[in-house]
């Protein structure tokens, strides 16, 4: 990393181009939950791709991880140069006087979407990987659904995602239109960037929820 | 009118510093708040105390020294102007008013509210020019005709002070308005594009060796800017280190 990232410019290159990569990938796993909500048998052979594809498994899935984690290590790097860059803190600060709360706590709305990942990876992957590879269980094309709903029969849960989805909209209110200016883009389009981000920002984790939230009381 | 001051004291750049409380009575609304600053000065040498040191030279918003934080925000709250600008018809009678030096670990107190600023010098040293050649066969800079579009912005981002205000107000202490300011006011124009590779390269580096944080695009430094600096500059400035680092 070190030569290419040496520089603040081109670092906020990188964290721009990794979270533009995850609101690209966010958008797809989008796409596929919802229609666990329309056709469980489209749920199923979807994911089924999904998680046989040998392209996806063996090349996308690599390249997500990777970028989930750069992302978010080089979130941290940022926030702690950017905090050692005020040696000594204002008695009186007034942020929102001249920027957005969003804007000011991305380390803290991208915190909870890193705890949530945890809670996700826990959730989904570790019983995928457990599936395949420690039990070797053969392939079941149908039994993603059944996986799906069972998660969220827990009140508990389905609330933890619900709050989480509402960090993500936080974070990605600011970090999708930022990560534009970030690689250099502000012209006669921005406005429509920023509108059209605004949109995404809002509809796709309130999607998520609604996703949620519809298997909870489907389940009752 | 009556104030209390809340007011950052320091004896000079190895001292600790510490809030002291000012009562301050006879304020006149049409005093600009250095003026103020000024009365309270004067009783204090009149008890024999030390008065508060603050930077200031033209008093009328072109030097951009006088650089204060006022309850939280540089400048003051008042919008494109800069603290010699700012007149106390802007507060009430009986407010509080919390006065900081800016703070950024590449501007150190000097003393009370000065800080040191030469890290902007050295920004500008790094490559903030263009090599003209002036012995004796000058071309008139006049003779190069430039886009309408490209003129103005340029000379939008030449009226950058160097006051700090961008990086007082940026929860990181970035300083990108500021070098974006300085590398887009030649990038614009033919006479600086020759160079223009090496100056955002030069120019960016040592805004980072200087210590100052990354921009989090959170625009508080377009806003707190006395001089309306536009955030395009910072995406200009990120597109000529693109476009630099790739070559
Ligand atoms: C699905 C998950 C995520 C998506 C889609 C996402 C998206 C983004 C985007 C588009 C940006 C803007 C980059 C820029 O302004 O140049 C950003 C910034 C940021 N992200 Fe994320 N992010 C995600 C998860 C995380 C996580 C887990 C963290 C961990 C702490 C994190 C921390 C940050 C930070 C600190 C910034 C701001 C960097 C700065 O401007 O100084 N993000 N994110
Ligand atoms: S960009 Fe604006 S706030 Fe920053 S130094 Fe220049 S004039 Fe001051
Ligand atoms: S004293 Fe010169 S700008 Fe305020």
């Amino acid at each position: 990393m070190g030569g290419l990232l040496k520089s603040s410019v081109a670092k906020k290159f990188a964290m721009a181009l990794s979270g533009l990569f995850l609101v690209l990938f966010l958008a797809q796993h989008f796409t596929i939950n919802l229609t666990s909500v329309i056709s469980p048998d489209t749920f199923n052979s979807w994911s089924h791709f999904m998680g046989t594809n040998i392209l996806v498994q063996g090349i996308l899935q690599p390249i997500l991880i990777f970028g989930v984690v750069f992302h978010f290590i080089m979130g941290f790097v940022l926030e702690i140069q950017n905090r050692n860059a005020r040696a000594k803190s204002y008695v009186s600060y007034n942020g929102s006087a001249n920027s957005s709360w969003m804007s000011r706590n991305m380390i803290y709305s991208g915190a909870v979407v890193l705890a949530f990942l945890g809670l996700h990876f826990y959730d989904f992957w570790v019983p995928e990987l457990v599936h395949k590879y420690i039990e070797s269980h053969p392939e079941d094309a149908t039994r993603y659904y059944g996986e799906l709903v069972a998660k969220f029969v827990s009140p508990v849960r389905t609330g933890l995602y619900v709050v989480s989805f509402v960090f993500l909209m936080l974070h990605l209110l600011h970090g999708f239109s930022s990560s534009f200016q970030s690689m250099g883009v502000n012209n006669k389009y921005s406005e429509g960037i920023r509108k059209f981000t605004v949109g995404y920002a809002i509809i796709i984790p309130l999607g998520f929820i609604f996703i949620a939230v519809f298997h909870y009381f489907n389940n009752l | 009118m009556k104030l209390t001051l809340k007011i950052w004291r320091q004896e000079n750049a190895t001292a600790k510093g510490k809030m002291v409380d000012y009562n301050i009575d006879g304020i006149d609304g049409d005093m600009s708040f250095l003026e103020m600053l000024d009365v309270l000065n004067e009783e204090l040498v009149n008890k024999g105390e030390q008065p508060v040191e603050f930077d200031h030279d033209c008093r009328e918003g072109i030097c951009g020294s006088c650089s204060l934080q006022i309850n939280g925000e540089p400048h003051g709250p008042d919008k494109f102007i800069t603290t010699c600008q700012l007149h106390m018809r802007t507060f009430k009678d009986g407010d509080t008013i919390v006065i900081e030096p800016f703070r950024a670990k590449a501007f150190p107190v000097i003393k009370d509210l000065i800080v040191d600023r030469t890290a902007f010098d050295r920004i500008q040293q790094a490559y903030g020019y263009i090599s003209v050649n002036t012995s004796g066969n000058t071309i008139d800079a006049n003779t190069i005709p430039i886009e309408k579009e490209n003129a103005d912005d340029s000379f939008n981002a030449a009226t950058c002070i160097g006051c700090g205000a961008c990086v007082a107000a940026c929860k990181n202490a970035s300083a990108m308005l500021f070098t974006s300011a300085k590398v887009s006011q030649f990038a614009l124009l033919p006479q600086g594009e020759v160079e223009a590779d090496r100056r955002v390269l030069a120019m960016v580096e040592q805004m980072d060796k200087e210590g100052f944080g990354n921009c989090s695009n959170t625009g508080a430094c377009e806003l707190e800017c006395p001089k309306g600096i536009s955030l395009e500059n910072i995406a200009r400035m990120n597109r000529e280190y693109l476009k630099a680092s790739v070559k």
